[in-house]
Parts: C-alpha cells; sequence; structure tokens
C-alpha cells in the first residue's frame, strides 16, 4: 500500500543523509540545489546536563500538520522536491533527531523552503520532548518564546 | 461516544492516556468545564491552564469548537519538537 504521505517520515530509527538525499534527487535532472537541515540532541539545555531525550509524538496528526508545512513550502517557493523525517522514540547527545531536506532548480528557493520548514515544524507539528538529567530527575521542556518569534518572521 | 487523547505532561499529570465519554457536549469548552467537575488535577490542568492546547479530529481547535460522536479530541502542552 502506498503511504498517505511519502515525504514524511516518522521513525524510531536513524538515517543516513547521503542515501535521503540521493532518494530525493534521484529521478531530477533539474535541480541545482538541495538544502539539508539535520537537529541533533544537544548535552545540555537551560544549564543543565541532558543524559536522555526522548520524544513522543500524536500518530495520524502530527505526519498531517508535518505534511500541511511541506505543501505551504511547495506553494511558497518553487522546489523540485522535499522531504521531513523526524525520529521518536529515546535519544543520547549528539543523536540525529529531524531531517528537513530540500531540492530546487536555484539555491535560494531551497534556502528558503528548509528555513521556513523547520521553524513551522518547530511550533506547529505535535511532537513533546522529555530530558532526563545525569541524577535521574526528569523534566518536559517547555516551548521558548524564540521558536513562537521564529516562526513569526514568515507571516504572509 | 467521542474519544478523548492527552499527551506528554497533560498525560502525567492527570494519570490518563485516553478515554471514551458520551457525546452529551456541545463544544470543547462544554467537555472542559464537565472534565474539570472531576477536582483536581482535572480542573487545573484543562480549565486554569491557559497554554493548553486542543485538537479536534486532528486539526488545531478551540474551545469554542464544535464537537459531534466519532470525533477525536485531544489536549495537550505546547508542541516542542524539532
Amino acid at each position: 500500500m502506498k503511504p498517505s504521505f511519502p515525504f514524511i517520515n516518522i521513525q524510531k530509527e536513524d538515517f543516513d543523509l547521503t542515501s535521503e538525499i540521493a532518494t530525493l534527487r534521484q529521478g531530477y535532472k533539474n535541480i541545482g540545489a538541495v538544502v539539508s537541515f539535520v537537529g541533533t540532541v544537544r548535552d545540555m539545555n537551560e544549564g543543565e546536563n541532558v543524559s536522555i531525550l526522548e520524544l513522543e509524538h500524536y500518530p495520524g496528526m502530527t505526519e498531517k500538520a508535518l505534511e500541511k508545512i511541506r505543501l505551504e513550502a511547495h506553494q511558497r517557493w518553487k522546489l523540485e522536491a522535499s522531504l521531513i523525517i523526524h525520529r521518536i522514540g529515546q535519544f543520547s547527545p549528539s543523536d540525529q533527531i529531524v531531517l528537513v531536506a530540500v531540492a530546487s532548480q536555484h539555491r535560494e528557493n531551497a534556502f528558503y523552503a528548509t528555513h521556513f520548514i523547520m521553524d513551522y515544524l518547530k511550533t506547529n507539528a505535535p511532537f513533546w520532548k522529555k530530558e532526563t538529567l545525569p541524577g535521574g530527575r526528569t523534566r518536559w521542556v517547555d516551548s521558548r518564546v524564540s521558536d513562537k518569534e521564529a516562526e513569526q518572521r514568515w507571516a504572509t | 461516544m467521542i474519544h478523548i487523547l492527552y499527551f506528554a505532561h497533560l498525560r502525567e499529570r492527570l494519570g490518563q492516556t485516553e478515554e471514551k465519554l458520551p457525546a452529551i457536549h456541545a463544544t470543547v469548552s462544554d467537555l472542559l468545564v464537565d472534565l474539570a467537575t472531576r477536582g483536581e488535577p482535572w480542573k487545573e490542568a484543562l480549565v486554569d491552564n491557559s497554554s493548553l492546547q486542543i485538537a479536534v479530529n486532528h486539526d488545531i481547535a478551540s474551545r469554542e469548537t464544535q464537537i459531534k460522536a466519532g470525533d477525536e479530541i485531544a489536549f495537550f502542552p505546547p508542541v516542542t519538537g524539532g
């Protein structure tokens, strides 16, 4: 069965940037630019060390929200292809969390679209992070005002 | 029936992942008022919570959104992915 959103992947497994971009570019001869963003787990947040990061999502809604953001990027800029991979589960510092890759004929559109997708993902896609500190204490990560401001710079 | 889901901090605070209730509420707000009659932590987490996020059938909604039988209603804190 064809997946409903072939360019959205929510997965536990890690991803390989090189092979993902090769797949994205496959069949296109008019692509002149590929921009990718990879988000990774930092070992520190709010001034404290983080030893484990857990990510949960809302199955069904998250895929739909990501596809909406992806399509919005395709409406705003002339893009040839794009892909969003977001991992869920339990992670350690330096693990990969998210990949956004955008291919276009010219670089400017791919740069803008990648930035836009990440800013919108941060404030619109239902994912939640929970941190475990070295002593075993856990805390849910708070949303940031700066992320909301980052989204607002794209307001039309 | 309506299907209610709770996520992240809210799920832990309420000690509940999901539940099904009879479809007797006209709006999300009516449902919240009803849930708040359970006392704490329900009232504080759902009604006295200005950052509460609401989705109805996978779309972002508000307290004024109308609900009906068969709807999936989710409550969660502001999102923190990426």
